[in-house]
């Protein structure tokens, strides 16, 4: 699947799209298929997010796993900070990271 | 320390307002991210992997215990409770918001601090010795002549869109402290055979993907000419540095490319002719500045011994203390590299207590280092044991500068965008494994330095012992590198041959120290034994 | 306050710094500009060297400097580098000039603007105005923060 993901423009944070709009939690990220680039191009425009682009994930039974390490972290947080993980993605366990 | 009169206060202010009205315009559509993006960086804001990311100058590292107690409450304000301290002697926010930064800016200025060239492809911020002014070697303190080049790269107009970026040191003395001839331009304050100041200037060193040792440029430039001869130095540079591609924009491979006799003699050009531009700064300037750098007033008749009873607080003052040009004083290193901590990073109540330790211990100052330390460069041999109890107390007295525990180690995977592989866990197992065998205490000086891409933040080609983090096959891989140094022994790490993964790669800096502590000889630091025996042994004992 | 009218320039010129009238002559490459002896206007580009006009400042009334992309910062050395050898006539910097270089670019000598795209004017006014003072010497009459402290 495709999925789509940047930062927040104003907060920062790491946001995914979710069919509809933007969530902090990759298990709610949608996929975008062949519309990618056209919500891409929208929601930049719109300043919905910022510097957004398109990765390849896997369905999985916790939600939409990134196939890069990077998209991985950024869904969860810092490795090394676990007290800083993203709340509602934490079930999935740090193993589905690396 | 340097103070700000109205004119440094008015310029940090104004860049607050125009950063604020930089970023009200990104916000409501006026400035494209790309048309923004250089605009932020050149305040310090990146956007990172997990957010935005503020990066705040800490002009050759020195800081007053006010400016830490700022940096704390930034920390706790607008962050997540904690900053970290980099290499360029700076501290950084991971979860910075857009529209809180012009406010941060506001905070730092109320405190006499910036972000301002702390990113972009501009004069970056001015590193130095942690030492400076404290140092039993040192020339003279350096730090007027680095708050000297602050002041002429801040906002100069003609080298605000570089090649590239540029990272400038100023050191002053023969022991190299600040990774001088690694910096795109080193100085160093010399004195002549006639006893006078001046400054012999080394370009084109770098680390990144093509690592290289600056070339001597000239070897004395008199004091009140240093201006005009780096403003000379960056114009040959502005005007023919290559801009087809990125990876080959530094300006070591101009120098490179030109070679350093034909780039010193093009320097010497421009040189000529800027020498009646008016560009040098008038010398009382000089003096100015230098009048902000006395030393302080030390205490005299004081003991010069430490009651070494304790074996904890003996190593400690081994390992963390160096020796004071001030009878009676030592200037001692704030570890913030616990064993399976984060290097660098430190929590806004640590930082709140090493400022108050300054304030007590150290006449009101404390610096950063290049490895991610804090320094309280003036402290009264007697009351170590006190300042040691009290840092013990809070997770800070960790006995190991320079030793393998003291690791620098980039952000890595965890929190960087470029990153290929994760630094810090990595640090973290290398140093609990020598911790809980004891070898970490055998086995004396040895840098170790961890990069997480090829980009080299961590500095691994300077290494003693170097690790570079890489993707293969989208998996983390980290290749060796050994015989590095920063120092006045300046050498390029190599690679070992193969990489390893996570595991695999402690296991292979633990045989290679095994190595070192079975060959070495009397008095040899890891750095000697390898460059005496060579990459061979080395190899042999990784792969057989 | 800023000494200038927004707007008044003609053709593509949004902002003008300067009291003459504006040439309308036709700016050549510097290749070209070398050829002819009697070119009057000549348009840099960021690979160009600027020393290359240094023998034929008299006879310009006109330079422009392109800036293909904003990121490029030849441009401002080229200026400077005239200015410093005497060049006196008009200094104009054309492509991608946007609100926050231009201040940088008035202090490296330029006196006219002619972005591809116009500029907010009242942003552009801000942006120039932002500043009172400055750290080093350039190309325009500021007086540096360290010659002020020493009057």
């Amino acid at each position: 699947m495709k999925i789509l993901t940047g930062n927040d423009l104003k907060t920062g944070a790491v946001v995914w799209w979710d069919g509809s709009g933007w969530s902090i939690h990759i298990t709610e990220a949608a996929d975008a298929g062949e519309e990618a680039e056209a919500i891409l191009a929208t929601e930049e425009a719109a300043r919905r997010v910022n510097s957004a682009y398109a990765i390849d994930a896997e369905q999985t039974e916790n939600g939409p796993r990134p196939a890069h390490i990077k998209d991985r972290v950024r869904a969860l947080g810092p490795t090394v900070r676990p007290d800083l993980a993203v709340p509602a993605v934490k079930k999935v366990g740090w193993d589905w990271v690396i | 320390m340097y103070k700000y009169d109205h004119y440094d206060q008015a310029m940090v202010d104004a860049r607050v307002e125009e950063f604020r009205d930089q970023a009200r315009r990104r916000l409501e559509g006026k400035l494209t991210e790309d048309q923004f993006k250089p605009l932020r960086l050149q305040n310090g804001l990146y956007l990172q992997l997990h957010a935005y990311m503020l990066r705040v100058a800490i002009p050759y590292g020195t800081l007053s215990s006010m400016q830490m107690h700022a940096l704390a409450d930034i920390a706790d304000k607008y962050d997540r409770g904690y900053g970290h301290f980099t290499t360029r002697q700076n501290i950084q926010y991971n979860w910075i918001k857009l529209e809180d930064a012009a406010d941060i800016l506001a905070d730092l200025a109320k405190v006499e601090m910036h972000a301002i060239q702390t990113s972009g492809n501009c004069i970056r911020n001015i590193s130095s010795d942690q030492y400076a002014g404290a140092a039993a070697d040192e020339v003279v303190d350096p730090r007027p002549y680095a708050e000297l080049l602050r002041q002429w790269s801040t906002f100069h107009p003609e080298f605000a869109y570089l090649p590239r970026k540029f990272k400038i040191a100023v050191i002053a003395s023969e022991k190299d402290r600040a990774a001088m001839r690694l910096h795109d331009i080193g100085i160093n304050i010399v004195k002549n055979d006639a006893g006078e100041l001046g400054a012999s200037f080394y370009v084109g060193g770098g680390m990144g993907r093509t690592p290289m040792i600056a070339p001597l440029i000239r070897d004395f430039v008199p004091l009140n000419q240093m201006v005009t001869y780096a403003e000379a130095c960056l114009r040959v540079y502005n005007r023919h540095g290559r801009r087809d591609n990125k990876y080959k924009a530094r300006i070591k491979i101009l120098v490179h490319e030109m070679g350093a006799e034909e780039y010193a003699r093009q320097v010497e050009e421009e040189f000529a002719h800027l020498l009646d531009q008016g560009v040098e700064p008038p010398f009382a300037e000089l003096e100015r500045i230098r009048s902000f750098f006395q030393p302080p007033e030390f205490g005299t008749g004081l003991t010069e011994k430490a009651d070494r009873s304790d074996p904890d607080f003996a190593l400690w003052i081994d390992r963390n203390c160096s020796p004071h040009k001030a009878p009676g004083y030592v200037s001692a290193a704030i570890s913030l590299k616990p064993v399976g901590g984060i290097p660098g990073d430190a929590t806004a109540a640590q930082m709140h207590l090493m400022a108050e330790l300054a304030k007590g211990y150290s006449f009101d100052e404390c610096r950063v280092t290049h490895a991610q330390n804090i320094i309280l460069p003036h402290v009264e041999i007697g009351r170590l044991h006190e300042l040691w109890t009290k840092l013990d107390e809070a997770g800070l007295g960790t006995a190991n500068l320079d030793n393998i525990g003291d690791i620098i180690a980039c952000p890595g995977l965890d929190y960087c965008s470029l990153a290929n592989a994760r630094s810090i866990p990595v640090s973290q197992k290398i140093s609990e494994r020598f911790a809980s065998n004891g070898k970490g205490e055998l086995l004396g000086e040895l840098k170790l330095k961890i990069s997480g891409c090829i980009n080299a933040c961590g500095h691994h080609h300077a290494g003693h012992i170097g690790i570079l983090g890489v993707d293969r096959k989208g998996t983390e891989n980290y290749q060796l590198l050994l015989g590095g140094s920063e120092a006045e022994d300046v050498s390029l790490a190599k690679i070992t041959g193969p990489g390893f993964n996570e595991d695999g790669i402690v296991d292979a800096i633990e045989t290679v120290a095994d190595l070192y502590l079975e060959r070495r000889e009397d008095g040899e630091r890891f750095l000697d034994t390898y460059r005496r025996l060579g990459m061979d042994p080395f190899k042999e004992a990784l792969y057989g | 306050m800023a000494d200038f009218d927004l707007g008044t320039g003609r053709d593509d010129v949004q902002l003008r710094f300067r009291e003459d009238e504006q040439a309308s002559i036709a700016a050549v490459t510097v290749d070209s500009f070398l050829d002819q002896t009697d070119a009057e206007a000549v348009r840099i580009e960021p690979g160009d060297d600027a020393r290359d006009l240094l023998p034929h400042l008299a006879r310009l009334r006109l330079v422009e400097v392109n800036f293909p992309s904003y990121t490029d910062g030849r441009g401002y050395s080229a200026a400077r580098l005239l200015r410093e050898h005497g060049y006196t006539g008009e200094l104009r910097a054309v492509g991608d000039v946007l609100v926050d270089q231009l201040r940088y670019m008035r202090r490296c000598g330029f006196d006219a603007f002619a972005p591809e795209r116009p500029l907010d004017e009242a942003d552009a006014a801000a942006a120039l105005e932002r500043y009172d003072h400055v750290y080093q010497a350039a190309a325009d009459e500021a007086v540096p923060i360290w010659n002020l402290r020493h009057g």
